[in-house]
């Protein structure tokens, strides 16, 4: 099996929104593989498709032709278990407006999906604790988001994303509610994640620092992928992170 | 391209899980945090309810009164017009009392069922998140289901022992201690049991569409739109 490494494929991938008697395409036919552990990231303008893209690899929405695969399997012949399956234990999400859950504090919030995925309440804790210290927010485990700042809330969602060991990482425009610097440090985090934990990284955005830690870009716009530009060299810049 | 055989073949076969201790637990904290909004939920059901426990009770103490067969009361009872029942049965409230319960437990539902609809709509974005991390449809469903029981047996508690209170010491106003000597404690147990039990069923009613929609929204129909 030649594509054993690939842990995304997206094939032919269409997709139509039908609003009103308007049908509006908005993939226009998407071919992409992505491989076991790359840090990738999706760009574009505002309102060329990344969130689109996005939804149909994580499984949240459903192309209106094509097929997504993960690790070779075709997601939309997953029933609904499989499918919440997927999303629980093979990929973690990050979205631009953090959504973190509000009723909950920080550690609830990251052992969340460790509950989903049965994992016993004192190790789930443990785990969850781990992942706070991963991303500078172990004192805060018991503040709720509206105690946090945005930065926080975002990397509260960074060590949720993480709970159950994900293959891949999907984010959405991560850095796209923050200011620099805390997009900095989001950025940084997941490069961190994609170089020492061989996270599959996936990220939507048009933040154009993203390009640095890339291993690959993936220009689209309108719909369509415009080019894909590999930035291996310049992914092992140092400094910023080694800090705290 | 090579095919597999079996299309899910590296797909373990195991399942989410959200064990009932947790659920309520969630569900336990969602209430606490959102306490104004669960007491809005609650107000119509606790005004329902005690006025379902203030009829009953009333008739129960009645009741009470024509077994005692002390003259003053009773006659008091004719001049307000109550009917003394036949052949020693209990008195039950009037067709007129029952036809405004009726009216006020369905107003109550619908209350419900209102505030349960903008609770879920304000919760959108939560719940598409836990899908994203997993959760099923029916993880959804449980979570209403468990707060609007809660819900349900809190106003009703509430509701019923604030009714039987007020209906007591009305009777006991207007008749005197004759209105306690002959009604029975077990009745009025009974009756503040029923009375949390047809709350929590309300509340149950109250929520099920609202929880259907929650439950069966896609994760970006539930992200979409505002925060
Ligand atoms: N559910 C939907 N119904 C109709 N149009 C949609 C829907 N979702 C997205 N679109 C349209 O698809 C286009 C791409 O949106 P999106 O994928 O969110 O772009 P991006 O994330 O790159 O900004 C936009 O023009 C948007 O209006
Ligand atoms: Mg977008």
């Amino acid at each position: 099996m030649k594509s054993l490494n690939n842990i995304v494929r997206v094939d032919k991938v269409l997709k139509d929104f039908t609003m009103g008697k308007t049908i509006v395409s908005v993939l226009k036919g998407i071919d992409l593989e992505i491989k076991t552990g790359e840090y990738v990231s999706i760009m574009g303008p505002s309102g060329s498709g990344k969130t689109t893209l996005f939804n149909m690899i994580g499984g949240l929405d459903k192309p209106s032709s094509g097929s997504v695969f993960i690790d070779e399997i075709d997601i939309s012949q997953l029933d609904a278990y499989e499918l919440a399956w997927l999303r629980c234990r093979k990929i973690g999400y990050i979205f631009q407006t953090f959504n973190i859950i509000q009723v909950m504090t920080a550690l609830e919030n990251v052992t969340l999906p460790m509950v989903f995925a049965g994992i016993a309440d004192d190790q789930a804790r443990d785990k969850g604790m781990e992942l706070l210290e991963l991303v500078g927010l172990k004192e805060r485990f018991q503040h709720k988001p509206f105690e946090l700042s945005g930065g926080q809330q975002q990397r509260v969602a960074v060590a949720r994303a993480l709970a159950n060991d994900p293959a891949i990482i999907l984010a959405d425009e991560p850095t796209g509610n923050l200011d620099l610097a805390t997009g900095d440090e989001i950025i940084n985090l997941l490069k961190m994640l994609s170089r020492e934990k061989g996270v599959t990284i996936i990220s939507a955005t048009h933040d154009l620092k993203m390009l640095n830690v890339s291993d690959r870009v993936i220009w689209i716009s309108d719909g369509k992928i415009e080019k894909i530009e590999h930035r291996d060299e310049l992914s092992i810049s140092l400094g910023q992170i080694g800090e705290k | 391209m090579q095919k597999n055989t079996n299309p899910k073949a590296n797909l373990p076969q195991q399942q989410v899980a959200l064990p009932y201790k947790k659920s309520i637990e969630i569900a336990v904290k969602s209430i606490k945090s959102r306490f104004f909004r669960s007491l809005i939920t609650t107000m119509s059901l606790i005004l329902a309810i005690s006025f379902y426990s203030y009829i009953k009770t009333n008739s129960l103490i009645i009741t009470g009164i024509f077994f005692s067969e002390n003259k003053t009361a009773i006659q008091q009872l004719s001049h307000l017009g109550y009917e003394i029942p036949d052949n020693g049965e209990a008195y039950t409230a009037t067709p007129k009392e029952r036809w405004i319960l009726v009216l006020s437990l369905l107003v109550c539902v619908v209350g419900i069922v209102n505030t349960q609809l903008m609770a879920v709509a304000d919760r959108f974005r939560e719940i598409g998140t836990m899908k994203c991390l997993g959760a099923l449809d029916r993880f959804i469903l449980r979570l209403f289901l468990i707060e609007a029981t809660l819900q349900g047996f809190i106003g009703a508690t509430i509701g019923s022992v604030a009714g039987t209170v007020i209906a007591l010491l009305g009777s006991l106003f207007k008749f005197g201690t004759v209105a306690m000597i002959f009604i029975s404690i077990n009745d009025v147990i009974m009756s503040i049991t029923t009375a949390i039990f047809l709350g929590c069923f309300l509340s149950i009613i109250g929520v099920l569409y609202p929880a259907l929609l929650a439950a069966k929204m896609q994760p970006v129909e539930a992200m979409r739109g505002k925060d």
